[in-house]
């Protein structure tokens, strides 16, 4: 299931564990990345904390929680080549997986038809 | 009325929109800070071929003596700003500062000999002090003209060649060299200058032929339009001051590691020492020093180091010794870049120094200005 917040992240829910990342038209708005900085596995958040940064050439950005959680995995690839996310926002460039503190929580995300809405 | 609808718009304003420009405000302008490309493609395209900017907001100011003489506009300018402005051959331009009476900075202009008079650009946001600071101080002798043209940069190492389609004679032009031309039957000023590090132009054109003679020459296959976004990261690599942010009223000329604008004429024992505002301190700085200076500064990791990101002597953020002024990715370093002031007892290359970013003390070396080498042609 394919979720989304108005911060521009995206959820995909797989049972109680949600892969997250940043949305195509957030990786539009932000322009070339240089440089992410990801959560450690183990970390606990809650929503709306700072979990990871992205830099552009310009500006840095905080890429917020998106619900509560514990990070179980990184996507070290996007560290490496931060490029990744501008090439593949929705797949290869994905942030982190977060182990959903309640599950329940995702409900109040946003689906695919109500973001497009958003950023129409 | 919202905020947009106040901005003021260049001549070059519909080009922009009709070439998919992202406008955001600057200095009361809307103005294109990247266009679809994006920063990173922009910036490399200037330092590969040729990119074309709008910098028409910046302010074009003539200069002219009422007696006809450029020797005493020259004088007249001269008590504003610490340069060698009499020695200033015709057809020739040089980097200036005003400063004010403590010996800091105001603007920083380009000032050419033109003819009979001086012609000035100096940063938009400035634009409107620097001429009253002009009217204040120097009407009684010079008429201050304020030019309605607009002024664009073709910057890059094809730009010499790209220009050359269009007037012969560019390339017989050296760096910082300023000559009438007509480009397309226009009336333009050319300078061999620029902010971007590479070898290049900036042209000043009647407004209303701005858009036919910025089109023809964004025509060529070399030629690619670069918004603000890329102006700042190719600055920044080749080691150039940003007003407002690596130099303003709190920083003086020797601080900001400015001597080399300052020609001999005007120190301590030149023909015309001292005569302009804040020279007691400026004067004895050049001789002495001063406390601090403006470094280049390269992060040791990947992570950018941004303006006003605070930094330290030690690693655990304890003694507080300066600032970044200006920092990001530089894509032809390819790498973190950034410059800042530090005290002199730490501003040898090679130093390290710690910048707070997010709570963490990176690790950063005090670098050689510029980052990259400028292909200026002298």
């Amino acid at each position: 299931m394919l979720k989304f917040t108005a911060e521009h992240e995206w959820l995909q829910l797989d049972g109680d564990v949600a892969t997250v990342g940043i949305t195509t038209f957030a990786v539009e708005q932000l322009g070339d990345l240089v440089f992410v900085e990801l959560p450690e596995v183990g970390a606990s958040f809650s929503k709306n904390d700072d979990a990871a940064t992205v830099e552009s050439v310009k500006a840095a950005s905080e890429v917020y929680c998106p619900l509560d959680g514990e990070i179980t995995a990184v996507n070290e690839a996007i560290v490496a080549d931060p490029s990744l996310v501008n090439s593949d926002p929705q797949g290869a460039g994905w942030f982190f997986k977060l182990k959903l503190k309640n599950l329940a929580d995702a409900d109040g995300l946003l689906d695919e038809a109500a973001y497009k809405e958003l950023t129409a | 009325m919202d905020d947009t609808a106040a901005l003021k718009r260049t001549p070059l304003h519909a080009l922009h929109l009709q070439l998919g420009a992202r406008m955001v405000p600057f200095a009361g302008y809307d103005m294109p800070v990247q266009y679809p490309a994006g920063v990173m493609k922009e910036h490399l395209h200037t330092r590969a071929e040729a990119g074309l900017f709008d910098v028409s907001h910046m302010g074009q100011v003539i200069v002219k003596a009422k007696s006809g003489s450029y020797e005493d506009a020259a004088l007249a300018l001269e008590s504003l700003v610490p340069v060698d402005i009499l020695g200033l051959g015709e057809g020739r331009q040089r980097y200036g500062f005003f400063t004010d009476d403590t010996g800091c900075i105001l603007d920083d202009l380009m000032i050419a000999h033109v003819d009979d008079h001086l012609f000035v650009v100096v940063n938009a946001a400035c634009k409107e002090a620097d001429i009253a600071h002009l009217q204040a101080h120097i009407s009684d002798q010079c008429d201050i003209t304020v030019l309605d043209r607009a002024l664009i940069a073709l910057q890059g190492p094809r730009a010499v060649a790209v220009l050359a389609e269009l007037w012969a004679d560019v390339a017989a032009m050296k760096f910082m060299d300023v000559r009438h031309c007509r480009l397309h039957d226009v009336s333009c000023l050319v300078s061999r200058s620029g902010y971007s590090g590479e070898d290049g132009f900036e042209i000043s054109i009647p407004s209303d032929k701005a858009e036919d003679v910025t089109k023809r020459l964004l025509e060529h296959p070399d030629v690619q339009a670069i918004g603000l976004g890329a102006r700042d990261s190719l600055r920044l690599e080749a080691g150039l001051c940003l007003y407002g942010n690596d130099i303003d009223t709190t920083t003086s000329p020797v601080e900001a590691a400015l001597e080399w604008a300052m020609q001999k004429a005007r120190r301590g024992s030149g023909a015309r020492a001292g005569g302009f505002p804040g020279s007691g301190r400026i004067l004895s700085e050049l001789e002495n020093g001063a406390a601090r200076r403006r470094v280049g500064l390269k992060p040791e990791g990947k992570a950018p180091v941004r303006g006003h990101a605070k930094l330290y002597a030690d690693t655990e953020g304890k003694v507080e010794i300066g600032e970044v002024t200006s920092g990001g990715f530089g894509p032809s370093a390819e790498g973190p870049i950034a410059m800042g002031y530090v005290p002199v007892s730490h501003a040898a290359v090679g130093t390290l120094v710690y910048a707070e970013v997010r709570g963490k003390y990176l690790p950063v070396t005090v670098s050689a200005l510029p980052f990259v080498t400028p292909t200026y042609k002298r």
